[in-house]
């Protein structure tokens, strides 16, 4: 059976690993903040290994409800995230270097199980932040959680809050997408080729042809 | 008569109305007269904005109270805490407002101000030395090259003590004209030269542009050089003068070696925004002009009968001079009075310096516009409007051919006028403003004293429109206006901590403390919403010199502390995030003495306070402070 990947997935390869190694340059999230004494807004970046925005007016404005103020150093999240993402794109070089399907149907795997352990964290974090208030918190209000919207909008108290990827987020959403289409894609030209030529040539019968041919 | 409503017709309003968070179009900075600030108006609303003391202590924010800014009202007469403040110049760049600063004058104590349009603070004040009282100023050259302050009252040079009479004041007295020099980048000020005029009283005074960028006109007064009873005795010539200086030359004469190095001592005080501190420094020497000596830089024009404004229209080419005792209004042509010298058309001398033939420096005069004129503001499309005290109007008319246009009343006794951009080579010209000396009848009385008031009238269509009435604070003088968008996206919002040089700043909570040098007590403390640390300290005695230096850690808009304590004499601090302000606080009785933050903060503003401890003078009470937890204090032994 031909195992080799197409021209298209090699070429998607390399748009993949584009849109993850951007994430170096790009934030991937932002949430933004509206309430009618900030008509200017504020908002919070992240990034693989930064939280970047109005940071500290977002502390200022924790503190009166007890919410944990929010630090760079205390996300375990900004060392891994960025090892995890570079050794994805190593293994997508891998992949092309290999140019076989079901190294390809791995490297996808593994995009969708970062983009999955990532948002459950996020969401675990937000929860966290969210419900975990300072008991002596100079503001309390009765059965108020401050957990951000994971993604869209939510208003809390006087604050309106809208999650939603940044240019980052964006970029990884096209790479997952494109990786799964393509070894959908890749899977069903596999099926194909099994059900054309079921005993298949495989490299080595092909080669194995060619010598019967020239008569060695 | 006059009616006091009549004058406003249907849609006045709508063309004031600034709708609820919508802005005005233009800022509106009026002079405050003898309260010695700067007033911030937005137009066409005439809501106020701010108030920038320039040349008095402001309680309100600590100015000239706190530490850092009492440097700038330091003189070489002393403190001088108030002055009477007149005119503003906008600095220029090509004859257009490009605002970066905003120059204001002290009357009083002879004195120009630069305020910093970003920060909207008072950056820089100095001193004038040989100059006896700086009402024509700070007028400004097309670039900002020069502020000119150009002295009122005629002094003996130097100040000496000297015979009050008339022989004496045409012997000793001098007027003085200084050109202060801008530096481009950072807008700090040098007197560069003196020229030293005969004595008379230096009006006001306007700068060449154009094609007569390089010169500038002064209006003067007691060219009859008297020193007693003004009133009559400086109302008797037919006409006074015009002073055109001619600075390039005098640029020319100061390379050229001509100037004289005279021994003076004034005052340059500058506010640094990274120390967030103003420094005095003394300067002993000026360089000056004499231009009896040094020919052809100085020349007088004939205007009747006392003028007090002198404007330059926007092509330069036009001097209006305003007698404010004529019936007339003289308009002088820059090339015929060019023509003139070259001609050698002169009338005579006056103490040495040419006096140009009327006739041959006049464009032509406007007959019978009102009664009193006193100051020439111009549009874009070749209309001057002059304002008048005495018959309390603004009069229209056409530059080129002198024909009075239009006229409204002014309710009442106008002084200056101005147009937005009036004074540049490009007049915004939809709006003129008048800035009244009398209210009477404009709003609700609040006793003897009335509220200052200034008009806005729409100069769009052929006819002058009232628009609106606003009070205003201090006696409006003069006042600049520019297009919003100019100044609004420059604004500075706080300060960058990270970039407070401040010798006593405290960054962040961890490096509060308190430390004692003999009897001076250090401070360090923070604020931030919505508490203040330390909030506990004990140790310190009566009579200790206890400075509290208060870093506002927020780095938010609009989030400044306040900082006072009971009992203090002084002021209180208002400190912009990011910014560390000290307060000077010498207990007289030991007790218990509470501190608080003074500006609405956050909903635990209230609780943003503490307390200091002040103990009998030689108690034994260790010096110690702290926030919350008890640990947190760091026990120091008492001296």
């Amino acid at each position: 059976m031909n195992n080799k990947l197409s021209k298209f997935a090699r070429i998607s390869v390399f748009i993949a690993i584009g849109c993850i190694a951007a994430l170096w340059f790009v934030p991937m999230w932002r949430i933004d903040l509206a309430a009618p004494q900030y008509p200017e807004g504020i908002f919070m970046q992240i990034w693989i290994n930064d939280v970047k925005g109005d940071v500290d007016v977002i502390n200022g404005l924790n503190h009166y409800i007890g919410m944990k103020t929010i630090h760079k150093e205390d996300f375990r999240e900004f060392v891994y995230l960025p090892i995890v993402l570079a050794a994805f794109c190593i293994f997508g070089l891998v992949v092309l270097i290999k140019g076989r399907r079901r190294a390809y149907y791995i490297w996808t795997g593994a995009l969708l199980a970062i983009a999955t352990l990532s948002m459950y964290d996020f969401w675990k974090w937000e929860y966290d932040y969210g419900h975990n208030l300072d008991p002596t918190a100079p503001i309390k209000v009765p059965g108020m959680a401050y957990q951000p919207p994971f993604i869209g909008y939510k208003k809390m108290l006087n604050f309106e809050a809208l999650s939603q990827p940044d240019i980052g987020g964006w970029l990884f959403i096209t790479a997952a997408i494109l990786l799964t289409s393509v070894s959908i894609y890749e899977w069903r030209r596999a099926k194909k080729q099994l059900h054309e030529n079921p005993f298949g040539q495989s490299p080595a019968s092909r080669r194995h042809d060619k010598r019967m041919q020239q008569g060695v | 008569m006059k009616s006091t409503e009549s004058a406003v017709s249907g849609d006045a309003a709508a063309k004031t109305y600034v709708a609820p968070g919508k802005y005005d179009e233009l800022y509106n900075f009026v002079s405050g007269g003898f309260n010695g600030q700067v007033s911030v108006y937005g137009l066409p609303s005439g809501r106020l904005l701010k108030l920038i003391p320039v040349f008095s202590v402001h309680p309100e924010n600590g100015y000239g109270f706190n530490e850092e800014t009492k440097p700038m009202l330091q003189t070489s007469y002393g403190f001088v805490p108030w002055d009477d403040q007149h005119h503003l110049a906008l600095s220029q760049t090509n004859g257009e407002h490009d605002g970066r600063w905003l120059f204001a004058n002290a009357n009083n104590t002879p004195r120009v101000g630069r305020i910093d349009l970003k920060t909207f603070k008072t950056a820089e004040i100095i001193e004038l030395p040989n100059s006896g009282g700086n009402h024509s100023s700070p007028f400004i050259t097309e670039n900002t090259e020069y502020v000119i302050a150009g002295t009122r009252f005629a002094i003996p040079v130097g100040n000496q003590e000297s015979p009050l009479d008339n022989a004496s004041f045409k012997k000793n007295f001098k007027s003085t004209a200084s050109f202060i020099s801008v530096d481009k980048n950072t807008g700090h000020m040098s007197v560069s030269f003196q020229i030293i005029l005969p004595g008379m009283d230096l009006d006001l005074s306007r700068a060449g542009k154009g094609p007569s960028h390089g010169w500038f006109f002064f209006s003067t007064y007691n060219t009859e050089q008297a020193s007693t009873l003004l009133e009559v005795n400086a109302s008797q010539k037919d006409k006074d003068f015009i002073v055109a200086v001619n600075w390039k030359k005098a640029e020319e004469y100061i390379k050229a070696g001509k100037g004289k190095k005279m021994p003076v001592e004034y005052y340059h005080n500058v506010y640094d925004e990274e120390t967030h501190s103003a420094t005095s420094r003394i300067i002993k020497e000026v360089l000056t002009l004499d231009p009896e000596e040094l020919k052809d830089m100085v020349y007088l024009i004939p205007c009747p009968k006392s003028p007090h404004g002198c404007d330059v229209d926007p092509s330069g080419e036009f001097i209006v001079g305003s007698g404010k005792l004529a019936a007339l209004i003289p308009v002088f042509s820059y090339q015929k009075l060019i023509k003139a010298i070259d001609d050698k058309a002169f009338e005579g001398e006056y103490n040495g310096i040419p006096v140009v033939k009327y006739e041959a420096a006049l464009h032509g005069e406007v007959q019978k516009p009102g009664l009193g004129p006193l100051h020439t503001e111009f549009d874009g499309k070749g209309n001057a409007y002059t304002s008048f005290f005495v018959s309390s109007e603004i009069v229209k008319w056409s530059v080129k051919d002198l024909k009075v246009l239009d006229r409204v009343p002014t309710y009442y006794s106008i002084g200056h006028l101005m147009v937005p951009g009036g004074d540049t080579k490009k007049p915004y010209g939809k709006y003129v403003v008048a800035y009244n000396k009398i209210t009477k009848d404009r709003y609700l009385p609040t006793g003897p004293e009335l509220a200052q008031s200034a008009q806005l009238y729409s100069i769009d269509g052929d006819k002058m429109q009232l628009l609106l009435d606003f009070p205003t604070i201090g006696e409006p003088h003069y006042a600049q206006a520019i297009p919003a968008e100019k100044i609004r996206e420059q604004s500075v919002k706080f300060f960058d901590i990270n970039k407070n040089k401040h010798p006593y700043v405290s960054l962040g909570e961890k490096a509060t403390k308190v430390v004692r040098e003999g009897n001076v007590v250090h401070v360090y403390m923070t604020a931030i919403r919505s508490h203040l640390t330390p909030d506990n300290i004990e140790g310190i005695q009566v009579g200790d010199e206890v400075y509290f230096h208060v870093t506002n850690l927020e780095q938010d808009w609009d989030i400044p502390h306040g900082f006072a304590i009971k009992h203090a004499p002084n002021a209180e601090l208002l400190i912009m995030p990011g910014e560390t302000n000290t307060l000077k606080f010498v207990p007289v009785k030991p007790g218990i003495y509470p501190f608080y933050c003074t500006d609405f903060c956050s909903a635990l503003h209230q609780e943003m306070q503490g307390y200091l401890r002040v103990s009998p003078k030689g108690s034994n009470v260790p010096l110690k402070w702290g926030t919350g937890e008890e640990e947190a204090a760091a026990p120091v032994a008492a001296r």
